[in-house]
């Protein structure tokens, strides 16, 4: 089965073509990594598949969802988690966890008891209370990424996850996110860090606007004759002619 | 060209740095390496005169920088890791800018700046707050060598700046050690650390180990071993509770693996594997 579903999709703004024509699948329970330089596309097919931009032409469906048609219950079915936004630092962990789950229109006493099993299970419970901005960044973005997959959605988009955390923190993050995959959950992840793409079960690389390559990392650095995702990237990249 | 003696420094109950001291030789680049909140900042900010330490003293070109901090000043080029330049200045402005503060011209100085100025003179005219991340990289880089410097300050120059950039980057800052200038660079890219002449691993406001990477990897302590499976999560949480593993963990498409005595020879597909700078990193995490 498939999370996401997208054929030759394509994003113009006047006569510049942002997204063109790009086609894949990712199946659900899959850790995609999204990549490509700045300006290649990234973002604009991002908002996209999340609902939030209408395609010039082209179909998708994302979680069971036709991108064009039927853009808020996309929205209802995501989630997403940004390095550089992702927790209000001024408010308690579980004020977060409840400000989320209420925009994602989960029920109150609901939230309430999936509350308490979450921070359970993070071995966070002594933290309920605790303002955010005084967490470790370790486990604000355990925490981020709790509350991102907490309304249960069938696709969760993370842009730059594991930026700056220490390796060992890194490993355990990875580990919550092979965790949400092997429950079902898809996982769109966009980085910079090469290294990190390759924890991705497949990895997609976007040159101006398409999709030049896609496929596990092991097949990309065979294809590329490549000793590193970081080599294939440069190689690819390297072909661009979009100047940002 | 660096000396730093036991500098410490506290921010109310937090302690940044913890007693730190090491050595940079005229012409090395040094690479500082480690994650958010380590004290990466902190240390360069001292070093670039803009912050005192508690405790401790620090040398920068042979000058004290308590005392000699205003000729320290105009001997170094500091690159803060927030973009600082003004965004509503124009390229060429900006470079100008920095120019006339140190009583130079953008003139005087163009050989030390021109293959990496060259890069952007195309855009020359747009805003600074216009250019993408790697194209702002290279204006600071440029602003902060139009004074000729002989010791470089870059605190994560690199961080979200896309693979060819960083490449870039790195290619530029090994021309620059070559015409004598000292370097040093922080970094949260364990994979950039085989740039550096010699690194200092940094966690909590201490560092781990300093040493060449060639060297740091060498001393890891135990054979290291990579196993690839399709199942790495199942395989990871079975292996976490077997006695004869010392550790395990994922790295990319593969688990690493140490073990107590021998290798268990009857895992799938065990291959002996080079460490990597973040391998030894995680050891030095786990034993310190």
């Amino acid at each position: 089965m498939n999370t996401i579903e997208v054929h030759e999709l394509t994003k113009k703004f006047g006569d510049f073509t942002a997204v063109d024509s790009i086609s894949f699948d990712v199946a659900t329970g899959e850790v995609l990594g999204f990549l490509g330089a700045n300006g290649a596309g990234k973002t604009t097919a991002m908002r996209m598949l999340c609902g939030l931009s209408k395609p010039s032409s082209g179909q998708g469906r994302v979680a069971g969802f036709d991108i064009v048609r039927q853009p808020e219950q996309i929205k209802k079915n995501i989630g997403y988690m940004s390095q550089k936004f992702s927790l209000y630092e001024d408010l308690k962990v579980w004020e977060n966890i409840r400000l989320f789950a209420g925009i994602y229109g989960m029920e109150n006493r609901l939230i309430a008891t999936k509350t308490d099993e979450m921070l359970h299970r993070l071995g966070f419970a002594s933290e309920k209370n605790t303002i955010v901005k005084t967490l470790p960044l370790g486990w604000k973005q355990k925490l981020a990424f709790s509350v991102s997959i907490f309304h249960e959605p069938k696709i969760v988009f993370l842009d730059e996850p594991t930026g700056g955390v220490d390796p060992i923190t890194r490993r355990q993050f990875w580990e919550l996110i092979y965790q949400a995959a092997h429950r079902g959950i898809t996982l769109f992840v966009t980085t910079h860090y090469m290294d990190e793409a390759e924890y991705c079960n497949r990895i997609s690389m976007m040159v101006d606007g398409r999709i030049e390559a896609l496929g596990t990392p092991k097949q990309l650095k065979q294809q590329f004759q490549a000793t590193s995702i970081d080599e294939v990237f440069r190689k690819l990249a390297r072909k661009a002619v979009r100047n940002e | 060209m660096i000396q730093v003696r036991q500098i410490s420094k506290n921010y109310k109950n937090v302690q940044a740095l913890k007693e730190l001291s090491f050595e940079v030789q005229a012409g090395e680049i040094f690479g500082i390496i480690g994650p958010d909140g380590a004290g990466k900042t902190s240390l360069f900010r001292i070093l670039a005169t803009l912050l005192l330490a508690d405790s401790g003293s620090a040398r920068v070109a042979n000058l004290d920088v308590v005392q000699d901090y205003k000729k320290i000043r105009s001997r170094i080029g500091y690159m803060p890791g927030r973009f600082s330049l003004y965004q509503d200045l124009s390229v060429i402005e900006n470079l100008e800018l920095f120019a006339t503060v140190f009583n130079t011209s953008v003139k005087e100085n163009y050989d030390l700046i021109k293959d990496i100025y060259c890069q952007i003179e195309p855009f020359k005219d747009r805003k600074a707050g216009k250019l993408s991340g790697g194209m702002k990289q290279k204006l600071a880089l440029s602003c902060a060598l139009i004074h000729k410097p002989t010791v470089l300050f870059l605190d994560e120059p690199t961080t979200g700046v896309d693979p060819v950039s960083r490449k870039e980057f790195w290619d530029m800052l090994r021309k620059l050690k070559q015409q004598g200038i000292t370097i040093l660079v922080s970094t949260p890219y364990m994979d950039e650390a085989s740039l550096c002449d010699r690194i200092a691993l940094i966690q909590n406001g201490q560092f781990l180990h300093i040493d060449s990477p060639q060297n740091m990897v060498k001393q890891f302590p135990k054979p290291l071993y990579a196993m690839e499976t399709i199942e790495n999560y199942k395989w990871l949480n079975t292996l976490k509770n077997d006695a004869r593993i010392a550790s395990v963990y994922i790295c990319g498409e593969k688990l690493h693996l140490t073990f107590k005595a021998d290798p268990a020879l009857h895992l799938p597909d065990l291959v002996p594997v080079a460490p990597t700078i973040e391998d030894c990193f995680i050891h030095l995490m786990q034993y310190n």
